[in-house]
C-alpha cells in the first residue's frame, strides 16, 4: 500500500471508540474519532477519510442520516454502518443510500479485519485508476496538438470550450493539418473520454458500404452478411463518432445520416428493430461545406445540424512560428521510434523549411523529417537530408502566377502583413504589392 | 535490544514452568532479561455476565494504572475470555507505544477446540501472542511479512502460522529505539 488509509470512527460510546481506535491504530491506519454525528460532520468539512465508520443509533443525528449528508459532502468516502441489531430493512435501506457495508456489533475480529482490508484496497485501486485516466488524458494532450502561434492557441481554446459539451462539432482544415488529432483531443476531453471514438472515413467507402458500415446489419441482409453486425453509431454508444470527409457523403445517405443525428436511433441494414445509441458526432472536411450548401450538394439542414460549432486548423504556411516546436517534436519522436541518438537540425536547414509552402501541411512536415532522420547520417539533419526541392516540384504549384502568389503570400507572413517590409523584401513597391495582392484575393488571417 | 526492560505480570493461577518458557521466549526475542512477578486483580469489576468474557479494554487500563512504571514494559498475563467492546474476542492488547499490554492464554489451548492438549503448542501460541503485544509498546505494527510475529492473528491458526520472532525490517525498527 503506498499510503497510510485513514478511518474516522463516529459512536457515542467511548467503549466503542477506544476498542476500535487501538485496534486500527495497532493496524497501521491513520485513525480518528468523532463522538457524533455533528463533530463528524464538521471534521470532514476540513478533512478527507478514506474510510469513515458510522453507528447507526445515535443521539442527535442518527448514523443513517448522516450517511446521506456524507455521501453529499465527501462522496469518495466508503462508509461502513455498524448496528448494535441485524435489522435487515436497515441495513438494506443503508446500502442503498451509499453505504459500503454494515456490521453487526459485536464484530468477529477476523470479520472486522477482512472488511477494512477489502475497503482499502477498492481505495487503492480506484486511485490506481484515477491516476491511470489522468495519465491517459494527459498523453493524449501531450501527444496530439503542437504549436504556440496565436492561431493554434486559438484552435485549442476552441477545443478546450467545446470539449466538456455535447455539441456537433466541424473541423475545416487543409489536408495534413490535423483535424482527426483535434477530433481526438476533443474526444479526450470530453466527459465521454472514457468511452470509444470511432472513427470513420467517409470518402473511403462506397455509398451501400458506408450504410453497412456506420448502422450495422443483419445476417442475409446482403450477399456476404454472414453475421450481425454493430455499425459505427452503434459502437460509439457513450462515445463519440468522427465522420472524417464529411463532404464526401452521398446525397441519399445525408437524408438518413441527418435522422440518425436527431433521433439518436436507427435501424441495421436488413433489420427492423430500432436500435438507440447515445453518441456526439465530430466531423472533417478540407473543403467548404458552407458552398456546398449553396450548390445543392450538401443539404441545408444537415448542415446547421452538424455545424454547431467550427474549429477551423490554419495550414502551416501560415503558422511559420510552429515549425521549430513540430521539428523539434518530430525529431524526438522518431529519434526515439527508431532507437537513435536525439539529432540536432542545422539553422540553414530549419530556415528552409521555415520558408516552404508545405502544401501537405504537418504531415508533409513529419514525413520529411522522418526521412531526414533515416537517410541522415545520424548527428545533424542538413540541407541535403531534406526533399524540399522535390516537394516544390510534386505540389500544385504550375503556373507562374502560381508561384508568385505562393511566394508573396509567403513572405506577407513572414513579415506579419506588414506591406512596407513584405515589399522592401520583394524588392517592389508597396503600390505594386497592394495590386498583386489583390490580383491574388490574398488575405491575413488574423 | 539492550536496556529493555520487560515484567510479565501473572494474574490467577499459571505453572511456574510455564511462566519460565514464556518469560525465556521473550527473553530470547527482545534480547533482555525479564523479570516475573504476581499480581492480583478482582476480575469480577471486569466481568460482563451477558457475554460470559472480562472486558480487555479495562484489564489493560487497569495493569496500565496499578502496575506499570516508566522505562519499563509490563504485560499482564491472563487465563480468562478476553473482549474488547466491540469486538467478539480478543487473545490480547496493548497500548501502542504505551507501558502495557495484556495477554490471554484463554483461546490458545487446544481443548477449546475440540483437540487434545499439547502443553508445548500452547506455551509457543502464548509466548506468541506476549511478544506481539509487547511489540505494540515498543511502537510496531502490524506487519504483512507472513512469519513475522507482528503480523496479525485473529485465530489460532494464525498464531500457529507465524514465529516467534520478528522479520528484519521490525527488528530493524527495534535496534532503532
Amino acid at each position: 500500500m503506498s499510503r497510510k488509509i485513514s478511518i474516522l470512527i463516529v459512536d457515542d460510546e467511548a467503549s466503542v471508540r477506544d476498542s476500535l481506535y487501538n485496534w486500527f491504530i495497532e493496524d497501521g491506519y491513520l485513525v480518528e474519532c468523532a463522538a457524533n454525528a455533528k463533530i463528524a460532520l464538521s471534521i470532514l468539512e476540513n478533512e478527507s477519510y478514506d474510510i469513515i465508520l458510522a453507528d447507526i443509533k445515535m443521539p442527535g443525528m442518527d448514523g443513517m442520516e448522516m450517511l446521506k449528508r456524507i455521501k453529499l459532502l465527501k462522496p469518495e468516502s466508503i462508509v461502513i454502518i455498524m448496528t448494535a441489531f441485524a435489522a435487515v430493512d436497515t441495513a438494506v435501506q443503508a446500502l442503498k443510500d451509499g453505504a459500503y457495508d454494515y456490521v453487526t456489533k459485536p464484530f468477529d475480529p477476523d470479520d472486522l479485519s477482512h472488511l477494512i482490508r477489502n475497503a482499502s484496497k477498492q481505495i487503492v485501486l480506484s486511485e490506481e485508476n484515477e491516476n491511470l485516466k489522468k495519465k491517459v488524458v494527459a498523453l493524449e494532450n501531450v501527444e496530439d496538438l503542437i504549436g504556440m502561434s496565436d492561431s493554434m492557441k486559438r484552435v485549442l481554446r476552441d477545443i478546450e470550450s467545446v470539449a466538456p459539451s455535447n455539441s456537433s462539432v466541424v473541423i475545416t482544415g487543409e489536408s495534413g493539418t490535423g483535424t482527426e488529432l483535434v477530433a481526438r483531443a476533443i474526444h479526450a476531453n470530453s466527459p465521454r473520454r472514457f468511452f470509444p471514438l470511432v472513427s470513420v472515413h467517409c470518402g473511403a467507402l462506397s455509398e451501400n458500404l458506408l450504410e453497412s458500415e456506420l448502422f450495422g446489419h443483419e445476417k442475409g441482409a446482403f450477399t456476404g452478411a454472414m453475421y450481425n453486425r454493430k455499425g459505427r453509431f452503434e459502437m460509439a454508444d457513450n462515445g463519440t463518432i468522427f465522420l472524417d470527409e464529411i463532404a464526401t457523403i452521398p446525397t441519399r445517405m445525408q437524408i438518413d445520416l441527418l435522422r440518425v443525428l436527431e433521433t439518436k436511433s436507427f435501424m441495421r441494414v436488413g433489420g427492423n428493430k430500432e436500435i438507440s445509441s447515445d453518441f456526439r458526432v465530430i466531423c472533417a472536411t478540407n473543403r467548404d461545406l458552407k458552398s456546398m450548401v449553396d450548390n445543392r450538394t450538401f443539404r441545408e439542414d444537415l448542415y446547421y445540424r452538424l455545424n454547431v460549432v467550427n474549429i477551423n486548423i490554419p495550414p502551416l504556411r501560415e503558422r511559420v512560428d510552429d515549425i521549430p516546436l513540430l521539428v523539434d517534436y518530430f525529431i524526438k519522436k522518431y529519434c526515439l521510434s527508431m532507437n537513435r541518438s536525439p539529432v540536432i537540425i542545422e539553422p540553414s536547414a530549419l530556415k528552409r523549411l521555415e520558408e516552404f509552402s508545405f502544401p501537405g501541411n504537418v504531415r508533409e512536415l513529419e514525413n520529411m523529417i522522418e526521412r531526414a532522420i533515416v537517410v541522415g547520417n545520424g548527428k545533424k539533419i542538413t540541407l541535403k537530408d531534406l526533399p524540399l526541392e522535390k516537394t516544390i516540384v510534386s505540389n500544385t504549384i504550375e503556373s507562374l502566377d502560381d508561384l508568385e502568389k505562393s511566394h508573396i503570400r509567403n513572405i506577407l507572413i513572414k513579415y506579419g502583413w506588414n506591406i512596407s517590409k513584405a515589399a522592401r523584401a520583394l524588392k517592389v513597391d508597396r503600390v505594386t504589392l497592394y495590386n498583386k495582392i489583390a490580383k491574388y484575393g490574398l488575405k491575413s488571417s488574423e | 535490544m539492550n536496556g529493555k526492560n520487560i515484567t510479565l505480570i501473572s494474574f490467577g493461577y499459571f505453572d511456574e514452568d510455564f511462566i519460565k518458557e514464556v518469560a525465556g521466549a521473550v527473553g530470547t526475542e527482545f534480547r533482555c532479561l525479564v523479570n516475573i512477578k504476581e499480581g492480583y486483580i478482582d476480575l469480577n469489576e471486569f466481568y460482563d455476565p451477558l457475554r460470559r468474557q472480562y472486558n480487555g479494554t479495562r484489564l489493560l487500563n487497569e495493569v496500565e494504572n496499578t502496575y506499570s512504571s516508566d522505562g519499563f514494559k509490563t504485560m499482564g498475563l491472563f487465563s480468562i475470555d478476553l473482549y474488547i467492546p466491540i469486538l467478539t474476542y480478543i487473545f490480547g492488547q496493548a497500548y501502542l507505544n504505551g507501558r502495557s499490554g495484556i495477554a490471554s492464554c484463554h483461546r490458545l489451548s487446544n481443548e477449546r477446540y475440540g483437540i487434545a492438549a499439547e502443553g508445548k503448542l500452547l506455551i509457543e501460541r502464548f509466548a506468541k501472542e506476549v511478544i506481539h503485544e509487547l511489540g505494540h509498546t515498543f511502537g510496531l505494527i502490524h506487519c504483512h511479512s507472513i512469519t513475522c510475529v507482528m503480523r496479525s492473528g485473529t485465530y489460532v491458526e494464525d498464531i500457529d502460522q507465524k514465529s516467534a520472532n520478528f522479520c528484519p525490517e521490525c527488528c530493524s525498527i527495534l535496534n532503532s529505539i
